[in-house]
């Protein structure tokens, strides 16, 4: 069964790269990786989790404080 | 040669600093940001871990709180442009730079009303004259912690909980105190931390920023500059979020890349044991030029109450040819004259002559102390005659 992913959508790299701490602390595989064309223009970089531990990363970025744009499959 | 002129730049530096640097020059090299690939990814993270150093250093909560600017002047024309309003009152010291006053000059002839509290001829300052200054429409108290002429250190702590039990926000100018002087913006009450990275913290010029606490409502503040910044790039209009709303345009990477090498130095000999060393070579060199006769020396005259710069005059002798002969004939660099800041000046009784100043730093050593006493005994004696 291959996994299946979500990407959670920050402010700007700066966060992006806050957060992928914030969950690699908090336990949760994570990885930086470009903003899919078809979600945004944006020429960032986001975090993708596994689908499920979505509910888990909200939790730990929102802990921190940290302002989560969107969070999207894909 | 001995380098006395730590005050304006810190000299040497660790060389793990221009390694940071080569390494990124070499290795990196991509725009931290902008784009998604690898280097420019480990690029943001190089700046990224920048903040995280700066954070360490002053017990700072947030590294999004942290934006890099060119220099310390930047970060305080950023805080004091970006805050204040015309009909706001600002609170300040007579002992402040001129990145400090003439923003604040400038922000006066716009509308804003200053208060400059004047300090004691050895530059203290005492913080009852602060909350006396406080008006109701006072929003801003603006600090330089540590004297850049005479070394003389500023009571930011006081200050700090004058400034939160009146609702009012610190800015403070950690120029000569970031790196040589434990700093603790939660514990001292510092909303705006405005700090250089060629100084003490051992950086790179080109380097510097602001510390933004959670008392400043960024939603109320002007960016002084707008433009790029990698972030929501399909928007005309600036973002306002940390640390990007202050940061347009392409960082200096490969010198953030050398700063944050330069904090981490700091961090590992430990802030308080570069201030002893550091209290010791004031101390050694206070005693010393003050057993010359003819020889005046300016400030606390105590290295537990100031940095480890000192001033002094020779009688006899203007600074300009004292500096001189201390370069061409002794081989010791130091400044002379006014030290852009004609406020210290006028409070320390050094204006418009000014003074001689041996900004000693963490690289510097007894001897060299020693060495350079005995230049201006010499240099006095001559005056003398
Ligand atoms: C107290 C103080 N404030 C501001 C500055 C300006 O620093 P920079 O030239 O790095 O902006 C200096 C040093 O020159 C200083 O000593």
């Amino acid at each position: 069964m291959s996994e299946t992913y979500s990407v959670i959508l920050v402010h700007s790299t700066s966060h992006a790269i806050r957060a992928e701490k914030v969950l690699r602390a908090a336990g949760i595989p994570c990885k930086m990786i470009p903003v899919p064309r078809h979600i945004s223009s944006d020429c960032g970089v986001c975090v993708r989790v596994g689908r499920a531990d979505v509910d888990a990363a909200r939790r730990a970025l929102e802990a921190a404080g940290l302002e989560i744009e969107d969070i999207r499959d894909i | 040669m001995i380098y006395f002129d730590n005050a304006a730049t810190s000299w040497p530096k660790p060389p793990q600093v221009a390694e940071a640097m080569m390494h990124f020059l070499r290795d990196v090299g991509a725009n931290p940001g902008r784009s998604a690939h690898r280097t420019a990814v480990e690029s943001g993270r190089i700046v990224y871990a920048a903040r995280e150093a700066v954070c360490e250093l002053v017990n700072a909560p947030d590294p999004l709180r942290v934006a890099f600017t060119a220099n310390v002047t930047v970060a305080l024309n950023m805080a004091l442009w970006g805050l204040l309003r015309p009909g706001d009152h600002v609170i300040t010291s007579s002992m402040e730079h001129n990145s400090v006053m003439r923003p604040l000059r400038a922000l006066e002839r716009k509308g804003v009303e200053l208060t400059v509290v004047r300090c004691s001829p050895e530059g203290f300052l005492n913080p009852a004259d602060v909350q006396a200054a406080i008006r109701p429409n006072t929003r801003m108290i603006v600090l330089n912690h540590a004297s850049n002429v005479a070394g003389t250190i500023l009571p930011v702590r006081e200050v700090g909980h004058i400034a939160h039990a009146h609702n009012l926000l610190l800015l403070v100018d950690a120029a000569q105190t970031a790196g040589a002087y434990p700093i603790d913006v939660q514990a001292d009450g510092i909303d705006l931390l405005a700090f250089t990275g060629h100084k003490s913290l051992l950086g790179p010029m080109g380097t510097g920023g602001l510390v933004l606490g959670p008392r400043v409502d960024v939603s109320r503040m002007e960016p002084l500059i707008r433009g790029g910044t990698g972030s929501r790039s399909e928007r005309e209009e600036q973002p306002d979020f940390l640390p990007d709303m202050l940061e347009s345009g392409t960082p200096n990477a490969v010198g953030i890349a050398g700063l944050e090498a330069g904090i981490r130095w700091v961090l590992e000999r430990g802030v308080e044991a570069i201030r002893a060393h550091e209290m010791a070579l004031a101390q050694r060199a206070i005693d010393g030029l003050r057993a010359i006769p003819g020889v005046t020396v300016y400030g606390p005259l105590d290295a537990a109450r100031q940095t480890a710069t000192v001033s002094f005059n020779i009688a006899g002798m203007e600074p300009s040819e004292a500096g001189l002969r201390l370069d061409e004939e002794h081989g010791i660099l130091c400044r002379v004259g006014l030290h852009c800041a004609p406020a210290a000046h006028k409070t320390l009784g050094t204006f418009p002559v000014g003074t001689v100043r041996f900004g000693m730093g963490v690289f510097n050593t007894a001897d060299e102390v020693d060495a350079a006493v005995a230049a201006v005994e010499a240099l006095a004696r001559e005056a003398r005659r």
